[in-house]
């Protein structure tokens, strides 16, 4: 049943450097603090957190759109963290991503049979003579047809045109495929289909996913693992289902108790965070969440929490779960919340 | 598949045709929308007419001095606009002159923006130290100001139509340099250039086939603007004695002629420095129009 893994993250870190003047010290941003995590194949992994916690960032790295400060990301069993822009070229066609924003993704100047013939003819794939065919199963795949070929962007809706943007994703028959937030800038009522085209893909295909999303009602609907992002860290990850049923950190709780409800008489309760994200700029001591946990104790505030293993690879990072000699705090604090 | 494939693409010709115009009738229906754009496209385009065939509209030899005829004042013995101090026919030689504008204006166009877009397009691209000598030379040459700066370098290398453009265009390349260099700042960013990176294309690639494709609104905007910057420059030098020849008729230089008798003869530097006015102003009509129209997002700036 386990599959193999795919891709492996370690210790990834990502800061940006601030300048404040000239004679001011440099502010680092830490967009990505210190993750890991493995993705297997065949899977979908979902990223979720607020806006601003480092997620994109994330998924950017991985692709080395951006460069890591430090850590390791392990593509099928090759280290690719310091791979030069052109080798790493060479292995884009293995891996893809899906954007946010379709509006802004695709080059408002080139057709559809542009877009989607640049990365073929960038990685040499398929005789020439075939491509074009190619192209055209392609859009009928993801539900338009030859017809829009020669069209511009601008003449498509935004969920014909992130459908485009998948389409030029999968065209190469990658094996993994980073959507950041793929559905974020679109209606409500087109989530769905541009959702279930790329749940469609992933069969056909054989894809593994990493989905960047806030959005948890979509992550409920199709991922298999989910890593719960706070401030630049990974607090929580567990399978889908496990990590909705019994969410073991006081965020992925909040998150959770957060998502609506689907009927008026479902009896829920609220959690709610009070105070703003801590500036990544400056994180506080301990553990990051203690400004805005409810079961805050002293040693959060003092000692960075380690990953605590719960079951079949559920792990979170809080001191409500680690053994140290304030139990009897703990409990306290869990009873009395 | 392949039976029903010309079906389709006698769809796809009937379903576009329609909706698409062409790039000239677009053209011509947004500028028939705004009557300064259309002002100033008609001035530009009877200054072009004229300067390739001025030679033959004249109605005296430009160059044909005639004592006993000098300084007659406008509509007398057939000179439409009066005579100058040699008794050369004023018309003739305004009619004469637009070449020189159209010819300055449009080659040094043509070359600074030529030189400012390479330049702008290394130092936005490439960044580090090349960006920052790059533009610390165009710092230094924005400081002086553009007539002296293009007045010092004509006294260096000598008067002459060649010179004046070298020397307008040695002046002018800087503004390119600074908006093309913005503009690819500003491009790199954007997440399509992100797409690419993503999708493998090569960083050459990508800089030519998708930075500078989305460059071209921009470098005609700027272009057309500066067109008549350069006309007015030009008519300064050559009133200032620099420039334009004297035979060889230049609004600029017949300007410079005619100060002299500005108290008893004034048309005779009326006439080109309305010719100048217009020009410069119908340039500049139709410039604002091209920008408003290709580049939405910088109206009224």
């Amino acid at each position: 049943m386990e599959a193999k893994t795919l891709l492996e993250i370690k210790n990834l870190k990502k800061y940006f450097e601030i300048s404040q003047g000239m004679f001011k010290e440099k502010i680092n941003v830490r967009a990505v603090d210190d993750i890991s995590f493995s993705v297997r194949e065949g899977e979908t992994f979902a990223l979720v957190g607020e806006s601003g916690c480092g997620k994109s960032t994330t998924g950017r790295t991985i692709l080395r759109l951006t460069d890591p400060t430090d850590g390791q990301i392990v593509f099928k069993g090759k280290n690719i963290e310091k791979l030069p822009y052109n080798q790493m070229r060479a292995l884009r066609n293995r891996m893809q991503m899906v954007f946010q924003d379709p509006y802004a993704s695709l080059n408002p100047k080139k057709t559809i049979r542009q877009i989607l013939m640049e990365p073929l003819r960038v990685h040499n794939k398929f005789p020439r003579e075939e491509r074009l065919e190619k192209i055209n199963n392609m859009l009928k795949i993801v539900g338009l047809s030859e017809e829009h070929l020669d069209r511009y962007p601008h003449e498509f809706s935004g969920g014909q045109r992130q459908r485009i943007g998948i389409a030029r994703a999968v065209i190469l028959q990658p094996d993994f495929i980073i959507a950041d937030e793929p559905v974020s800038a679109l209606d409500v009522s087109v989530q769905s289909q541009v959702i279930n085209l790329m749940l469609d893909l992933q069969e056909e295909f054989g894809l593994t996913y990493l989905f960047i999303s806030h959005d948890l009602s979509v992550i409920e609907h199709m991922t298999d693992r989910v890593a719960v992002m706070y401030l630049g860290k990974i607090v929580e990850v567990a399978d889908t289902e496990e990590l909705f049923a019994n969410p073991r950190h006081p965020y992925t709780q909040a998150l959770i108790s957060a998502v609506p409800i689907s009927h008026p008489d479902e009896e829920k309760e609220r959690i709610i965070l009070t105070g703003d994200v801590p500036s990544p700029a400056n994180p506080p001591s301990g553990c990051s969440f203690h400004t805005r946990c409810p079961f805050a104790m002293d040693i959060c505030r003092k000692v960075e929490p380690v990953s605590k293993e719960f079951s079949n690879g559920h792990k979170a990072n809080c001191h409500l779960y680690t053994d140290s000699e304030n139990k009897e705090e703990k409990e306290y604090a869990i009873n009395h919340s | 598949m392949s039976s029903s494939l010309p079906q389709n693409e006698q769809a796809l010709e009937n379903r576009v045709k329609p909706k698409r115009k062409s790039a000239i009738a677009t053209f011509f229906s947004n500028l028939s929308r705004s009557w300064t754009g259309l002002i100033g496209f008609i001035i530009i385009m009877t200054l072009i007419v004229i300067s390739l065939i001025g030679q033959w509209i004249t109605p005296f030899d430009p160059y044909f001095a005639e004592f006993s005829k000098k300084l007659l004042p406008p509509m007398t013995e057939g000179h439409l606009l009066g005579t100058d101090q040699l008794g050369r026919d004023i018309f003739s030689r305004i009619i004469l002159g637009a070449r020189v504008s159209v010819i300055i204006g449009l080659a040094t166009a043509l070359i600074a923006g030529l030189i400012g877009t390479i330049i702008g397009i290394i130092a936005g691209f490439f960044r580090g130290w090349i960006d920052i000598i790059l533009m610390r030379i165009v710092d230094v040459t924005l400081s002086f100001p553009f007539i002296l700066l293009v007045l010092v370098i004509n006294a260096i290398i000598g008067a002459g139509l060649r010179n004046i453009i070298i020397s307008l265009a040695v002046g002018g390349w800087v503004i390119f340099a600074r908006v093309i260099r913005s503009e690819v700042l500003a491009l790199r960013e954007k997440e399509f250039i992100t797409a690419c990176i993503a999708t493998g294309v090569s960083r050459f690639e990508i800089l030519i086939k998708h930075i500078v494709p989305n460059l071209f609104t921009p470098i005609i905007i700027l272009a057309s603007l500066q067109i008549g910057t350069y006309i007015i420059a030009e008519a300064s030098i050559s009133f200032l004695g620099f420039g334009v020849a004297p035979p060889t008729p230049a609004w600029g230089n017949m300007l410079n002629e005619g100060k002299d008798y500005i108290f008893s003869s004034w048309w005779l530097i009326t006439f080109p420095g309305l010719a100048i006015v217009i020009t410069a102003l119908g340039v500049n009509l139709f410039g604002d129009w091209l920008r408003d129209t290709l580049d939405p997002e910088l109206k009224g700036e």
